[in-house]
């Protein structure tokens, strides 16, 4: 199939692989920023065919992941409420409030769906003119254009009964909060190929520019992360640090303008909490004033609840690249996908689900 | 202040209770084994094989919940012969006799009923059983989904086999009778609406005389399973577990049909894990895979059959597989169903 075998062939791979040995001189710790390359790197075991200097930490870019608690709990609220129908990307389903999850608000009874575009939501509404219909809109960059389309389709015809509980977040105030850290380890970024293709990568040149640190946007198959990897080592071997595309195949400097356009109309910037990390200035999406009734948060008027993480879970680490998930002494025993203790179990693209799913029998602490 | 404690999913039934993942694993462990334990149950093979005046008798039940009830490839009539008949296949045994009983929901066209029922007698002709008792309830509209159906088959294990999921034992070759997430995947585009340039179409089929054939080819076949709900690697772990083996595939080697695999891609989902009615896995003696394979390529339904693995003694109970770049990971069962990504 074209656009993806070549991406997972293995001679090509072997070959990107050899020539990254012959670069490398020192060690490295680099980080991948989306959870969909840490799935990757994990599924194919990318980390054991890397030269054993390089050490890879995986970032907080699980959307599921770090949606804050207070909002999945404010999701399960509206979700409970007879006349609502709640509608959600899938994998947000299972992730646990205080008391229960979505999946079990509609085994109780509650009208939860599952969808893969905010316009089936805006679809349900027009169908169900007496019931109130919200969608969770969440995820970052790469997800906004298409809630922000949901919600301007609803203005445009007028749907009284739509609303979206918003918790939207920025990768690049990220990136920043991470570099700014004393704790930090990470020398080179490998961006995220989907948010960049929504929103070019200039501003990941001003990063790279600012904390002199090299970051390369990659895709997500096995040979784009390898040839991310060697692009990354590159320039530090070289002492160069600079923003460079792997992806070009999706990927340009400025990105998708329409898809920017229209998520800028409907959205403003705004602080965000996120989960395990804490609050970020900057760092998120909220609906802008004139998109006010179309705003769960408001519509349904719910309280902030505080709701705090487990005791045990080091997740707030592993999502900033201070720690591994097996370096968590709950990892694998009393933290499963079963029953996760945080959230990077949760979801099928958390760093800890991605170690347990496909390496626990050789993986080890670190 | 709340604190989120771990959900246990012990206190209600979720949809992924049906999954074929972990979670159903669970019930039956913790519900039903208990309850009805007896030793023919304990094997928890597709079907139970029991010996009555000497004669070996094989029995399944399954019932038919399927969404939207007709589909490209099939329908929940055809579906509901395929799915019993297999689970007959699956324990060596040649079909002989359904029973079929509806639970049919107040208000469903007669005309729609009429087109299930013919579809379901084709199947029944076709696979050479026939449906030798019925029963009918009809529940309030809204308490039902149009048609269930549930469908129990009965028969006739010949002498001198003995299949079952807690007998494949390492050495044994993997194979796998061809490509695999057909069904799974043709229902959920139909479900979806998702269009594709080649038109996604279910595998169901009844594969009793592909077994039959596999079985006069080489006796020393010790499991056949075939993956429906949960898929290839839900199929594929309940083996390892049950036999106390370990299972190493090679994913070079799993047949993925394009549409398949766009469809998958699109949605974020593995096709290890996606669903098959017309497919089976089987462990099979090394010495014997080669005139096994031979005879699954020369039936129509085994066509693309080829060897995935094998079984070994290390890491019992687990499934590994060589990626496509050499390293080997584990392929997991799911807790419950997989569920579409956000990006």
């Amino acid at each position: 199939m074209k656009h993806i075998d070549e991406y997972r062939d293995a001679k090509i791979a072997r070959a990107l692989l050899a020539a990254l040995e012959r670069k490398v001189t020192r060690p490295w710790v680099l980080m991948e920023i989306c959870g969909g390359q840490t799935h990757t790197l994990m599924r194919y075991g990318i980390d054991t065919l890397i030269p054993s200097q390089i050490e890879l930490v995986h970032g907080p870019g699980c959307p599921v992941c770090v949606t804050p608690l207070e909002v999945v709990e404010k999701a399960i609220q509206i979700a409970s409420q007879p006349d609502v129908i709640f509608v959600s990307y899938g994998d947000m389903l299972r992730v646990p409030g205080s008391a229960t999850d979505l999946l079990r608000v509609k085994a109780s009874g509650g009208d939860v769906r599952i969808a893969y575009s905010p316009m089936e939501a805006v679809k349900i509404a027009r169908a169900n003119p007496q019931r109130r219909v919200v969608f969770f809109g969440i995820g970052f960059e790469t997800t906004a254009p298409a809630n922000a389309m949901a919600v301007m389709q609803a203005k445009r015809e007028g749907l009284r009964n739509f609303s979206m509980l918003v918790s939207h977040v920025l990768v690049p105030p990220a990136i920043r909060l991470l570099l700014e850290s004393p704790a930090n380890r990470v020398q080179g970024f490998i961006a995220p190929g989907h948010v960049c293709t929504v929103m070019g990568y200039w501003e990941y040149e001003a990063l790279s520019r600012q904390y002199r640190v090299p970051i390369v946007v990659g895709g997500f198959e096995p040979v784009d992360l390898i040839e991310a990897i060697g692009m990354l080592v590159a320039q530090l071997e070289e002492g160069r640090a600079e923003a460079e595309n792997q992806y070009v195949r999706s990927v340009t400097l400025v990105g998708n303008r329409v898809a920017q356009k229209v998520l800028l109309e409907v959205f403003e910037v705004t602080d965000r909490k996120w989960r395990g990390i804490g609050a970020i200035p900057q760092s998120g999406f909220r609906l802008r004033p004139e998109f006010a009734e179309y705003d769960a948060e408001k519509i349904f008027g719910l309280a902030d609840t505080v709701v705090e993480e487990p005791a045990e879970c080091i997740s707030a680490q592993v999502l900033q690249g201070l720690k591994k998930p097996v370096d968590c002494p709950a990892f694998g025993v009393r933290c499963t996908p079963e029953n996760p203790l945080g959230a990077p179990m949760v979801s099928s693209e958390g760093a800890c689900a991605a170690y347990y799913q496909y390496r626990r029998d050789t993986v080890k602490s670190s | 202040m709340m604190c989120p404690t771990p959900l246990v999913a012990r206190d209600k039934i979720l949809l992924g209770h049906g999954s074929g993942g972990k979670l159903s694993a669970d019930l039956i462990e913790s519900i039903f084994l208990p309850a009805f334990h007896n030793p023919v149950l304990a094997r928890l093979d597709d079907q139970g094989v029991v010996t009555i005046n000497g004669a070996k008798l094989a029995v399944t039940t399954d019932s038919f919940v399927v969404k939207p009830l007709f589909f490209r490839g099939g329908d929940i009539g055809s579906l509901a012969v395929h799915g019993t008949v297999n689970d007959l296949a699956m324990g060596g045994a040649q079909p002989l006799f359904l029973t079929v009983a509806f639970i049919l929901e107040e208000g469903l066209p007669m005309d729609t009923l009429r087109r299930v029922v013919d579809s379901l007698a084709g199947a029944a002709r076709a696979a050479g059983v026939q449906i030798i008792t019925g029963d009918t309830k009809v529940v309030e509209k809204g308490s039902g989904d149009g048609i269930f159906i549930n469908t129990t088959g009965i028969g006739l294990v010949p002498e001198g086999v003995e299949l079952s999921a807690s007998a494949a034992r390492p050495g044994d070759c993997v194979i796998l009778s061809g490509s695999i997430g057909e069904h799974g995947m043709a229902i959920l585009s139909e479900r979806e609406g998702l269009e594709f340039e080649t038109a996604l179409e279910s595998d169901s089929a009844a594969l009793d005389t592909l077994v039959a054939t596999m079985l006069a080819a080489d006796g020393r076949i010790h499991t056949l399973r075939d993956p429906t709900r949960g898929g290839v690697s839900s199929s594929l772990n309940e083996i390892a577990r049950q036999s106390g083996v370990g299972i190493e595939i090679e994913e070079s080697a799993i047949p993925v049909r394009d549409p398949v695999r766009g469809a998958c891609e699109l949605l974020g989902l593995d096709p290890l894990y996606v669903a098959n009615e017309g497919k089976l896995i089987a462990m099979v003696d090394a010495a014997a895979a080669d005139a096994v394979l031979a005879a699954m390529r020369s039936h129509p339904l085994g066509r693309d059959a080829c060897a995935i693995g094998s079984v070994t003694a290390a890491h019992p109970g687990l499934v590994t597989m060589r990626t496509l770049l050499g390293p080997s990971r584990i392929v997991d069962m799911l807790a419950g169903d997989q569920l579409p990504r956000i990006c």
